[in-house]
């Protein structure tokens, strides 16, 4: 694991972190000076659609389209550049782009360079060691997801708890790692949190309700409960054997890692920059189901408010009857707040539209809905006995179909989009990692079936197959390649300080 | 730039309109101020502008509305979004994203500007508001005034020609109300922008008026006119103009620096006479224990289990305490002591752990270090129906204490919490808060009646230690005033009192000492008027008139004039 070391090495480093992301922002603004000049007393709306009539119209999609497709390659050739800088003049090294999507292979071909001479070796660090996150260079919501979904992705191939644990400690160690301090990083816990409770309830289950598993390594005998004739089949009780607790302890186990893989990307991501990338079409939908879903967490201060109130009031706060005296206020609070948040939201301008061409909005119309009729017809034949010949083009023909739909529905939505999250290289790091993680273990799932799913009958320690492990270990590769998260407001030495009190 | 023609409105279910007969025109440019009492439609006549009204409340609107051409019947809000800004009361109910940057961004998103112009309108509005090293943070961290700030700045971004603001100092510290003010005031001078703004503090605001619309009463027609001429009339009005109107001045002076240069001869006349030194009328404080309590007559009757008295006078005694919110450290080595019938204002800036303090003296919060007793017990380790009894807090928001839904109901509950025999809270309720009947819902009344109701139920526990969070938040001079007479009687009583407020006018009225605190540490601790006096932020409008004399408040200056003249009449 040099590379890791290596750039952990960097991390320690942390100060210099921003100074060597000042050219970023400073490049940014020479790029967008001019044409603020240029529009500073004119009408910025108009600004790059000089024809006013039909100004809402388009205006948006030429000036969002060329920017969002170039600012990627710019910010990439901007690291690239700096990257050339620091390895000493070797000149542009197309390769290495180009291979960055593999992940660790990209690495692996750049340690020789680091390893060339001391001095050297430091001023290569700099630019590969992760910066200071900030917004220009915040990772994509997405290739978080990516990471998450292939670590789920892995774990769903396994039931060896060993394979299971190191995932679970690979998303513990990166989470860890990386989240920040928003609200919507604390929900890790809670999944953590769901997931041991799916173990227990798992192994409740089978211990009550009986497995199919046959096992010799006797538990304990549970009073059977006498179930007459036409239950057969169900048995409630009776006997309870470590290999079916072994055997439903694995299958838990293997729930319980998705779920916290989907808790490492809920804490890792911002929901909301998700939407960032969602096509204009379905942006607004996207916002409502946003503000909708921050409900839950506004619920919940609510209901710690009201049992504080309750506290203030000489009342106890637990039990049912606290919990049925909160409820309606925190309801009603939870409504108020709604019908507020979308008066806000008019009065922002939520839902301006522009004026389309009816012929545009049949198209339109037309291309969704018969693109959606497309998908399911397709997906039908694909699942049919022999349907896959026209199953698959139908399928693609409704696909293309419904994203043309969804572009030129696109064209009614007047909104633009403030500085959507970059694809760039580290996106692409992390999203690998994850994406290989995947496949390493579908691969190792197909080569070696036992290592992974190690038997219950008879019951034997499960070992840790080493091939699949240092394939998972290729997860950790965000917690060194994401940008690091700025710590705002932390004193933790007297955190410390004051625990051991 | 905003026309109203003859504009009444009538919420559905309502018996009367809310507006009537409203005729009014705000020319561009000008900074507009809409004053009256709570419960006259201010807010109606602002949500009129952006459209909000009728178009998202429903019920009535006649007449006509116009924003620059716009007829609000014929544009719906979301069509005068890139023309009319609004914030409302609570910046938290406005805010659609969750990231400072973000919501900056919003309104700009939704009126399809450039990526470009968005990007230097965010760093321009970062940079106007102060906001720069908060771009990142998301919104659910921020404190209140920088809440405010951010709502602010959301609205500002998509350059309005109108702005519409309905209370936007009352949540702030001075400080932080006077540079929202200033960028406000920019926003006219610089740009253009017409203002339109409702605000109980006119203290903060009335000298940058270019225009007042007083609406006197619910129904009644809005009166216009210059500043000075309206304050002459208004029935609110704030301490530098109930100064001007005291001695006589006119045109009345709107700003301390005007009132400054008349108040010579004020200053000359007063020479000799030495300020009283404590704001409250001086009471010895007396010990509740000791006292048989005359003035609380049926409520006396009523309590079963008096506080016990510590065996030292102190109500609460905090020492060395520091507390940890999450990562941070919100308080740091405070060391305080409050005696019985002591009121003591807690104030500085936003977040410096005013709240925090409070929270800590009724044990919702967990010391990390150090000590906090309140009435000889552990906050945080005494059963909340045993702590009611020693100490009772009314949170920033007082409807949260309030669950029933009637006034009856929410009293029978409070007697039944704090032990106290039926009635006793329903008492208090007279007392505080006449003229509510039994029926009313408790969310109908007013900010000042819900106050005083939650204040009532607090004091049925009749906790010798009272502790107050933000009260004068969203009242008029009306109910503030009715405020520091109850809290005057409170402290008579033996009641010991503690506020946590940005407002220094209530502080200079009520307080007999003033605790400044900073980052988590108590940075100043002393007599309400060597404290106020000696700070430009925290000094009251008639401190800085009266400078250096430590004079606090117009009726002190009344009284001494009054006795003055009274020494003179016979002589």
């Amino acid at each position: 694991m040099a590379p890791a070391d290596a750039s952990r090495d960097g991390d320690d480093r942390a100060t210099p972190g921003p100074g060597t992301e000042t050219p970023g922002p400073d490049t940014n603004d020479a790029r967008f000076e001019p044409p603020a000049d240029a529009s500073r007393h004119g009408d910025d709306r108009a600004n790059g659609a000089p024809a006013g009539p039909n100004r809402g119209t388009r205006t948006p999609s030429p000036d969002i389209g060329p920017r969002t497709s170039e600012a990627p390659v710019d910010a990439e050739r901007d690291r690239g550049d700096r990257a050339n800088r620091a390895t000493t003049g070797t000149g542009r090294n197309p390769g290495r782009r180009a291979n960055a999507g593999n992940g660790q292979a990209s690495w692996d071909r750049d340690t020789p360079a680091r390893g060339v001479g001391a001095g050297r070796a430091a001023r290569v660090r700099l630019p590969l060691r992760a910066p200071q996150a900030t917004r220009s260079n915040a990772l994509h919501a997405g290739a978080w997801w990516v990471w998450a979904l292939g670590l789920g992705v892995a774990a769903s191939r396994t039931s060896n708890p060993l394979v299971l644990g190191l995932l679970v400690g690979v998303a513990g160690y990166v989470v860890a790692a990386r989240r920040t301090d928003a609200p919507w990083a604390r929900s890790y816990g809670a999944f953590v949190k769901l997931g041991l409770a799916v173990i227990l309830v798992r192994l409740v289950f089978s211990a009550f309700l009986g497995s199919p598993i046959p096992g010799s390594h006797l538990i304990v005998t549970l009073p059977e409960l006498p179930l007459p004739g036409w239950a057969k089949g169900i048995r409630i009780g009776g006997r309870v054997t470590a290999e079916q607790l072994v055997f439903a302890m694995y299958d838990g186990a293997k729930l319980a890692t998705l779920l916290i893989c989907v808790g490492a990307a809920n804490a890792l991501a911002n929901p909301a920059r998700l939407l960032k990338s969602l096509p204009g079409a379905l942006y607004e939908a996207g916002v409502a189901v946003v503000v909708a879903m921050t409900f839950a967490p506004n619920m919940v201060a609510d209901v710690l408010r009201l049992r504080t109130a309750r506290r203030l009031r000489g009342r106890s706060t637990g039990g049912v009857k606290a919990v049925l005296q909160i409820g309606l206020p925190v309801l009603e609070g939870a409504l108020e707040r709604s019908v507020a948040v979308a008066a806000s939201m008019d009065a922002r301008g939520y839902g301006r539209t522009a004026a389309v061409p009816p012929a545009v909005r049949h198209t339109t119309t037309v291309l969704t809905i018969g693109g959606l009729l497309g998908v399911c017809a397709g997906t039908y034949g694909l699942l049919a006995a022999e349907g896959a010949a026209n199953g698959l083009p139908l399928l693609g023909i409704g696909v293309l179909a419904a994203v043309a739909g969804l572009r030129l529905g696109g064209r009614r939505s007047v909104r633009t989009r403030y500085r959507p999250d970059l694809w760039g290289v580290r996106a692409w790091l992390v999203a690998g990692s994850g994406a290989a993680v995947a496949l390493l273990m579908i691969r190792a799932s197909v080569y070696d079936p036992e290592s992974l799913h190690p038997g219950v009958v008879p019951l034997v320690a499960p070992g840790l197959p080493l091939w699949p492990a240092a394939g998972i270990l290729l997860g950790l590769l965000p917690a060194f390649v994401a940008p690091r998260p700025a710590l705002t407001n932390t004193r933790p030495a007297p955190t410390n300080k004051e625990k051991t009190r | 730039m905003i026309r109203f023609e003859q504009v009444s409105v009538t919420y559905a279910d309502a018996p009367a309109p809310a507006l009537r007969g409203v005729d009014l025109t705000v020319p561009e440019g000008e900074l507009v101020l809409l004053v009256g009492p709570s419960g006259v439609g201010k807010s109606t006549l602002l949500g009129a502008v952006s459209g909000l009204v009728p178009h998202f409340t429903g019920g009535r609107l006649r007449g006509r509305v116009t924003v620059d051409g716009r007829d609000t019947r014929t544009h719906k809000p979301r069509e005068l979004a890139d023309l009319v800004g609004t914030v409302g009361q609570d910046p938290l109910a406005h805010f659609v994203t969750d990231t400072v940057e973000d919501e900056l961004a919003y309104g700009m998103e939704s009126l399809g500007l450039s990526p470009d112009v968005m990007r230097r309108r965010v760093e321009e509005t970062l940079d106007l508001l102060g906001l720069a090293e908060l771009r990142d943070r998301p919104i659910a961290t921020l404190s209140g005034g920088q809440r405010q700030r951010v709502a602010i700045g959301s609205v500002l971004t998509p350059h309005p020609k109108v702005l519409v603001l309905d209370e936007p100092t009352s949540a702030l510290d001075p400080a932080a109300a006077e540079e929202v003010l200033a960028v406000l005031q920019r926003l006219v001078h610089d740009l253009g922008t017409t203002v339109l703004m409702a605000e109980h503090r006119l203290e903060r605001v009335v000298h940058y008026a270019d225009q007042v619309v007083l609406l006197p009463g619910p129904g009644e027609a809005p009166v216009v006119g210059r500043p000075e001429d309206i304050m002459a009339v208004s029935p609110v009005f704030p301490p530098v103009v109930a100064l001007g109107r005291l001695a006589g001045w006119d045109p009345l002076p709107l700003s301390v620096r005007d009132a400054r240069r008349r108040a010579g001869d004020l200053r000359a006349r007063l020479a000799t006479t030495v300020p009283p030194l404590a704001a409250t009328p001086a009471l010895p404080p007396a010990p509740p224990v000791d006292r048989p309590a005359a003035p609380r007559t049926a409520l006396t009757r009523l309590l079963r289990r008096r506080p016990q008295p510590t065996p030292a006078t102190d109500v609460t005694a905090v020492t060395h305490l520091s507390v940890l919110r999450g990562r941070i450290e919100a308080l740091r080595g405070i060391d305080l002591t409050v005696t019985p019938g002591e009121t003591v204002a807690l104030m500085g800036r936003n977040g410096a752990g005013k709240s925090t303090l409070l929270a800590t003296l009724v044990g919702m919060v967990e010391p990390s270090s150090g000590s906090v007793t309140v009435g000889g017990r552990t906050p945080h380790r005494t059963h909340p129906r045993e702590l009611i009894r020693q100490v009772g807090l009314v949170p920033q928001e007082p409807r949260d204490l309030l669950y029933a839904d009637t006034v009856a109901a929410e009293c029978a509950a409070a007697d039944d919490d704090a032990g106290a025999p039926p009635g006793s809270c329903r008492a208090l309720v007279d007392e505080l808060l006449p003229h509510v009947s039994d029926r009313t819902h408790p969310r109908d009344l007013s900010e000042g009646q819900r106050l005083a109701l939650a204040l009532a139920i607090v004091l049925t526990g009749r906790p010798p230690l009272l502790l107050l969070d933000e009260p004068t938040r969203g009242l008029d001079y009306a109910a503030k005033a009715r405020l520091v007479e109850i809290l005057r009687a409170l402290a008579a009583e033996g009641h010991a009192t503690v506020l946590a407020t940005h407002d220094v006018e209530l502080a200079a009225e009520l307080a007999r000492r003033v605790v400044i605190l900073a980052d988590g540490e108590i940075v100043e601790d002393g007599p309400t008027h060597q404290v106020v006096v000696s700070s430009p932020a925290f000094a009251p409008q008639v401190a800085k008139i009266m400078a250096p004399r430590e004079w606090l408040t117009v009726s002190q200056i009344r009284d001494a004039l009054a006795a003055g003249a009274a020494a003179e009449d016979p002589a």
